[in-house]
């Protein structure tokens, strides 16, 4: 009967979250959204931050280089389209193909610790990367520079079937629908929901009940003849691929991949995304990683005469001084507006923003129940 | 009779200490076999010897055909053998039925299987089982709860279950009444007591001398790392070894 009612419920969430994902450009229009290269960013990070919380909301392993991923994703879809096609398909499979090949090889060692030596340890391969990637590996990744696409890149696929793009640089486009603006965006989409998808079965299935097991006593679940390496491993190897495609994604939207996007701040922002949504959570780390994008993209374009704009209702001395507090937090600063906002979160939501909606949805049932069911029945009627 | 356990010339020093000193034991299938003695006797250092906590420096320990020395804790677990804690280790943020839904999970699909796409709702066997399980010790009522929220002597039970869903051919118990309330005791005596005529064989650690009296068959009185004397519980009471072991004559 629970089960049942359980199975149910899933269905629900994915098919709303899906009607959110898909109708995002409506929904965030109002709140200075709803462009495509900016909602392209919220689906790509949001699975991301999905796949990182398979690994730290389950397992409890904190990484902090899952960025090293995310670039070799990006990397390899751009030599993907270099080499092969322009079409995305072949670029995100390989994209996430590679990203769990890394992920296995960094993990297999990294895992022989736990706790900060975990962290620690995962953040040293990811600096490895990208110091690899910003000058040893100068051939491969083109160094400061980042690698971008060329007319003359020999394009084996795209020859053999005769797709000729001429004497333009060419862009990704999905059997000759561009993945710019859009489309790019209902692309990443499609993947976000189906990203979403598969977290939801792992989270539900056996294999999510021993990673949560992970996090509670590993030493129970060794006593209990579990080995926990491999399960750690998994994990960890599920959300590198889950950060190798989003590392695809970025470069099948925006051609080009650069060692910046491994650097360790890069990593920090989706363990920000996570917590500040919910760790482990199936919804969190999504609204997570679109909150930390909106403050990226939005709060920074603020400058000084949108805020003067803003408090002209304000006499004028009083004006400039809210104004230049203002400022602080907006433009450049849109770190220190994040950063409080994290502070807030984390002091009095700790389960993040999920928890406060749970908190809400808690309050507003109690409330429904106090009133009785004579004060909510005209309600609904209206 | 074959023994199920068999300990032979175990060596274990820690530094200086020899915490045990040629250890010879032979567990009888089917039995409950108590391993007394006073603090720092070497108890739970010969304990962590069967579950591969611990590896001595000398000597075998052997379960069925299989050596034990070198093998990690979840291959030991594997070939059938399961440990109750002093302190019980569960897992705290999961549910009571989660927690033993686990370890039947462990048995019967091995060291790792990597099923991440059957839904857990679809598994209504194994949740049965666990029910039972739960039912079984008296948690039955309690099932959804978190395993953090429970009392101390619940925990126990809930440690218990979690072993016997697996069907261990032995169970191994460090003190498992220690911290507890005489009528708790007395309830995993008579739970402990069911367990044995399962026929389950057991080694239990005890201090409580009413608990060993009431469950052992058998009873091996371990002081300063040797075992001093063996055999039945009466036999063992008129010892005067074990009464001078006891009473801090051994320290001379």
């Amino acid at each position: 009967m629970v089960a049942i009612i359980k199975k149910q419920s899933d269905l629900v969430l994915l098919l709303c979250f899906a009607a959110a994902v898909l109708a995002g450009p409506v929904i965030l229009q109002p709140f200075g959204a709803g462009y495509p290269d900016l909602l392209q960013k919220f689906a790509i990070f949001g699975i991301f931050a999905i796949g990182f919380n398979i690994l730290f909301g389950l397992t409890g392993y904190l990484s902090f280089g899952h960025a090293a991923f995310l670039g070799i994703g990006s990397y390899t879809a751009v030599w993907t389209f270099k080499l092969l096609s322009m079409n995305p398909l072949p670029a995100v499979l390989l994209a996430t193909l590679l990203g769990g090949l890394f992920a296995a090889l960094i993990g297999f060692i990294s895992l022989r610790r736990t706790g900060i030596y975990f962290s620690i340890l995962t953040l040293a391969f990811a600096q490895m990367s990208y110091n690899l990637a910003y000058s040893v590996l100068t051939p491969i990744t083109n160094g400061e520079t980042g690698l971008q696409l060329r007319q003359a890149d020999p394009r084996v696929l795209d020859v053999a079937f005769g797709r000729d793009y001429g004497a333009v640089l060419p862009s990704s486009d999905l059997f000759g629908i561009d993945m710019t603006g859009y489309p790019g965006f209902y692309f990443c989409a499609a993947v976000l929901i189906l990203c979403f998808y598969i977290s939801m079965r792992i989270f539900r299935s056996p294999f999510g009940m021993m990673l949560r097991a992970v996090k509670s006593n590993q030493n129970r679940m060794n006593y209990t003849g579990l080995n926990t390496r491999p399960y750690a491993l998994a994990a960890f190897v599920i959300s590198g691929m889950y950060a190798g495609l989003a590392g695809g994604l970025l470069a099948v939207t925006d051609p080009l991949a650069g060692a910046e996007r491994m650097q360790w701040t890069a990593s920090g922002e989706v363990v920000l995304m996570t917590i500040l949504g919910g760790t482990g959570t199936l919804l969190g780390p999504v609204i997570g990683a679109g909150a930390i994008k909106y403050f990226e993209n939005i709060f920074s374009a603020f400058n000084e005469n949108i805020l003067l704009n803003t408090f002209s209702f304000l006499p004028e001395t009083l004006q400039h001084a809210v104004v230049s507090v203002a400022s602080l937090f907006v433009g450049e600063g849109w770190h220190l507006t994040l950063g409080a906002l994290f502070m807030v979160i984390v002091i009095f939501l700790p389960g993040g923003l999920m928890e406060g909606v749970r908190r809400f949805g808690v309050l507003f049932k109690r409330k429904a129940d106090s009133d009785g069911p004579t004060e909510t029945q005209p309600a609904s009627a209206e | 009779m074959a023994s199920i356990l068999s300990v032979q010339n175990v060596n274990k020093r820690f530094g200086g200490l020899k915490a045990l000193d040629e250890v010879n034991l032979e567990i009888e299938p089917g039995t409950v076999h108590a391993i007394i003695g006073p603090n720092g006797a070497g108890k739970s250092t010969l304990l962590n010897c069967f579950v591969g906590r611990l590896t001595p420096d000398v000597g075998t320990v052997t379960f069925e055909d299989h050596s034990l020395i070198g093998l990690a804790p979840h291959e030991i677990n594997q070939l059938g053998v399961s440990r109750v804690f002093q302190t019980p280790e569960i897992f705290g943020d999961l549910t009571l039925l989660e927690n033993v839904m686990i370890p039947y999970f462990a048995k019967r699909d091995g060291a790792f299987s990597l099923n991440a796409w059957k839904p857990m709702a679809g598994q209504n066997d194994v949740r049965g089982k666990a029910e039972e399980m739960l039912a079984d010790v008296g948690l039955g009522e309690k099932h959804a709860m978190v395993a953090n929220s429970l009392s101390r002597g619940d925990k126990r039970r809930l440690e218990l279950a979690m072993c016997l869903v697996q069907q261990p051919k032995l169970l191994l118990l460090d003190e498992p009444t220690a911290g507890m309330a005489r009528a708790d005791t007395n309830n995993t005596i008579d739970l402990l007591k069911t367990i044995a005529s399962r026929g389950i064989t057991m080694v239990v650690i005890e201090h409580d001398m009413h608990v060993v009296f009431s469950l052992a068959d058998k009873i091996s009185v371990l002081a300063q790392g040797h075992v001093i004397a063996e055999g039945a519980p009466n036999d063992i009471k008129g010892d005067p070894r074990v009464q001078e072991a006891y009473l801090g004559g051994a320290e001379i």
